[in-house]
């Protein structure tokens, strides 16, 4: 299974694996696309691509009004995927994975849309409303196209774990805390053990996400697990910055300050 | 056979299912498993009836309306009268079962969602009586529409929390209930109001509800001898029609479903969901919505904030995919045509929801011969109406 580019990128990636988030569209196309050449020179393993979406359940409210945003600027699930090749022309080596809510991927088709990740140079999907148990048909979908979709795994899983461990592919999504995305000062002390206990389940790569916000929690989940996904935290520099990122004069500069938080997460 | 589902996987035909995130799937493993046990023990079912009983006032009453039955000439009409629950509407049926449910699983804080705030009442209620912490999502927009009952829920202990995200209505309080129990769901119970939302929400819902369709059979044999000929009830989410319906699906009863039509199938106002809807997921579960062609939801319109739902509960997707049931799209004027001669005629005013299903009735009715039978689920009262129905009079007149 450790065929596909993500998992290799995964393996390779000395602590942290360094997975950021970055919403496609929010503000415009063009920003995500230097974004996420920025994001690979400040060090990042693996690119989630995010696609905005109406009602995203398990998002909290700094997500929430960036895809609004992204949606606004007349982002949809396929132009997002029309970005990456737009990446790669610009010199974009990770590995990118769509990060997508279930309802878009079924009104393009699951077919259609893992055929548009392989057409366009993507590498994986992600998504968070599609558990285990409804999931056979897309890990199949995904693998036969030497894709990956990637698993998650929450606190409440309990023996749920297992399971969900011995499917997961690429690298395993941890979730670290109850609730939405969204910054977190500190996690609760029972976050490490759940995180160990994935660890010790998995035989891919684990990276915690939801609330990872400062080099302090990147430092203090060194040992616990292989690496970690930012996507909040990215997405409120972006926020901070919208109207420098939309100015030709300024956004090379605001897009350096994201890259410079990025830098001090992965260097922490 | 029909009655078969949901499978294991919580699916009606292709509809339903759990699409939620993995943290959400203990908690809905841990409700399905507490359900089928209280619902086999005769304990916590006699406790759910006495409760309807003694402190819901159930039965309703099955009223005969003559003179309206006059007036269209055809099949006699039937109410049954959801309108005279405690509360006013069929919706405590559901928060009291999902309460003492709760209560059995040790959880002692609920939190709701509510659209046009009666929900919301029927949920602040059971936890006034229950003595459970009670948080209400609402939109902000709805809070607007239904300032009474946003008073009536805060006067009943309740916290009601605005929500502000996306069109700030119905579907944006679900989203923001479910993210709340996604951050609390150790402590907390999701009461939710419709038989929308992941297994076992629609099958639970429609097991609180269907008490309304049980009752009204028993009682048209009591007053015909015979089952009625049809059955009509209005659809948002769906929980007092699939109640009414439920009893019903392997009788030969002709059942009519009536989705609010705004002002109008054919224009971009509207909450017709089986009719103008495609598939998708929405709140956890697989059935028709509205939505555009990249899959993102479009925000319905009705002028009842009861319909104004871009999805269905997933049993009423088979129901229409099956050809059971027969959806068809009331426009709001059509609406509160038949609520005003409902209310002139029989000195009854149904809630602006329950008169879509007055108006599709009626249709049927005249169009039946005098010996057959209608009977409609008169899911709840108007009162809460009154603002909006004098405010759409007034731009019409």
């Amino acid at each position: 299974m450790s065929g596909n580019n993500v998992q290799k990128a995964a393996e390779r990636a000395h602590y942290p694996l360094f997975i950021p988030f970055i919403m496609a569209g929010d503000p415009d196309q063009e920003t995500t696309v230097d974004l996420a050449l920025k994001l690979e020179e400040a060090g990042a393993h693996i690119l989630e691509l995010g696609i905005p979406y109406s009602d995203p359940l398990a998002d909290g409210p700094l997500l929430q009004r960036s895809a609004s945003r992204a949606l606004q600027s007349g982002m949809s699930l396929r132009r997002a995927l029309e970005l990456i090749p737009v990446m790669r022309e610009r010199g974009l080596t990770i590995p990118v994975i769509a990060f997508t809510y279930y309802n878009p991927v079924l009104q393009m088709g699951e077919q259609h849309f893992f055929d548009q990740i392989k057409e366009n140079g993507g590498d994986g999907a992600l998504i968070p409303d599609l558990p285990y148990e409804e999931s056979r048909d897309i890990h199949r979908l995904a693998g036969e196209r030497g894709l990956v979709n990637i698993s998650l795994a929450a606190p409440t899983s309990g023996n749920r774990i297992e399971k969900i461990a011995a499917e997961a592919e690429g690298f395993l999504y941890c979730v670290s805390s109850l609730g939405v995305t969204g910054t977190r000062d500190n996690f609760p002390p029972e976050a490490y053990s759940f995180i160990e206990k994935v660890k010790r389940n998995s035989s891919v790569p684990v990276a915690a996400g939801f609330g990872i916000s400062n080099p302090s929690q990147v430092k203090s989940l060194e040992g616990v697990c292989d690496g970690v996904i930012v996507g909040s935290a990215i997405m409120k520099k972006v926020e901070e910055n919208l109207e420098r990122l939309q100015n030709p004069e300024e956004k090379s500069s605001a897009l350096d300050a994201v890259k410079s938080f990025v830098s001090s997460l992965i260097s922490s | 056979m029909k009655t078969m589902y949901p499978d294991e996987k919580g699916r009606y035909g292709n509809f339903g299912g759990k699409f939620v995130p993995e943290t959400l799937m203990y908690a809905l493993e841990e409700l399905e498993e507490a359900l089928d046990e209280a619902m086999q023990d005769p304990a916590f079912v006699d406790e759910y009836h006495r409760t309807l009983r003694e402190y819901a006032g159930r039965p309703t009453a099955l009223t005969y309306a003559e003179r309206i039955t006059k007036h269209f000439g055809g099949a006699s009409i039937y109410l049954k009268r959801e309108d005279l629950l405690h509360t006013g509407a069929h919706k405590l049926n559901n928060a009291i079962g999902q309460a003492l449910l709760a209560g059995r699983m040790g959880k002692k804080k609920i939190v709701a969602e509510t659209g046009a705030g009666q929900h919301g009442v029927a949920t602040a209620t059971v936890c006034a009586a229950m003595g459970l912490e009670c948080k209400v999502f609402m939109g902000e927009e709805d809070t607007r529409r239904q300032e009474l009952n946003v008073f009536r829920m805060e006067l009943l202990g309740a916290e009601v929390v605005p929500v502000t995200s996306g069109s700030k209505t119905l579907k944006d309080a679900t989203n923001e209930a479910i993210r709340y129990w996604v951050a609390n769901v150790e402590d907390t119970f999701y009461l939710i109001g419709s038989v929308v939302g992941p297994h076992p929400y629609p099958r639970m819902v429609r097991d609180f509800q269907r008490i309304i369709g049980d009752e009204t059979k028993e009682q048209m044999a009591e007053k015909t001898g015979k089952l009625p000929d049809a059955v009509a009830a209005c659809v948002g989410g769906g929980s007092n029609a699939i109640g009414m319906f439920h009893p019903f699906l392997e009788d030969d009863v002709k059942l009519f479903g009536a989705e609010a039509a705004g002002e109008g199938t054919h224009t971009e106002k509207h909450a017709a969901t089986i009719n103008k809807g495609t598939k998708g997921v929405i709140h956890g579960s697989l059935t028709y919505l509205i939505q555009d062609e990249n899959g993102q939801i479009i925000e319905p319109y009705s002028i009842s904030a009861g319909l104004d739902y871009p999805g269905i509960g997933p049993e009423h997707a088979h129901l229409a995919e099956s050809g059971r049931v027969t959806y068809t799209g009331v426009t709001d004027k059509e609406a509160l045509d038949a609520l005003t001669l409902l209310t002139k005629k029989e000195g009854i005013l149904p809630a602006v929801e329950t008169a879509h299903a007055l108006h599709l009735a009626f249709q049927q009715a005249a169009e039946m011969s005098k010996e057959q039978t209608i009977v409609i689920c008169l899911s709840g009262r108007g009162d809460k109406d009154v603002h909006s129905i004098k405010e759409f009079m007034e731009r019409e007149a």
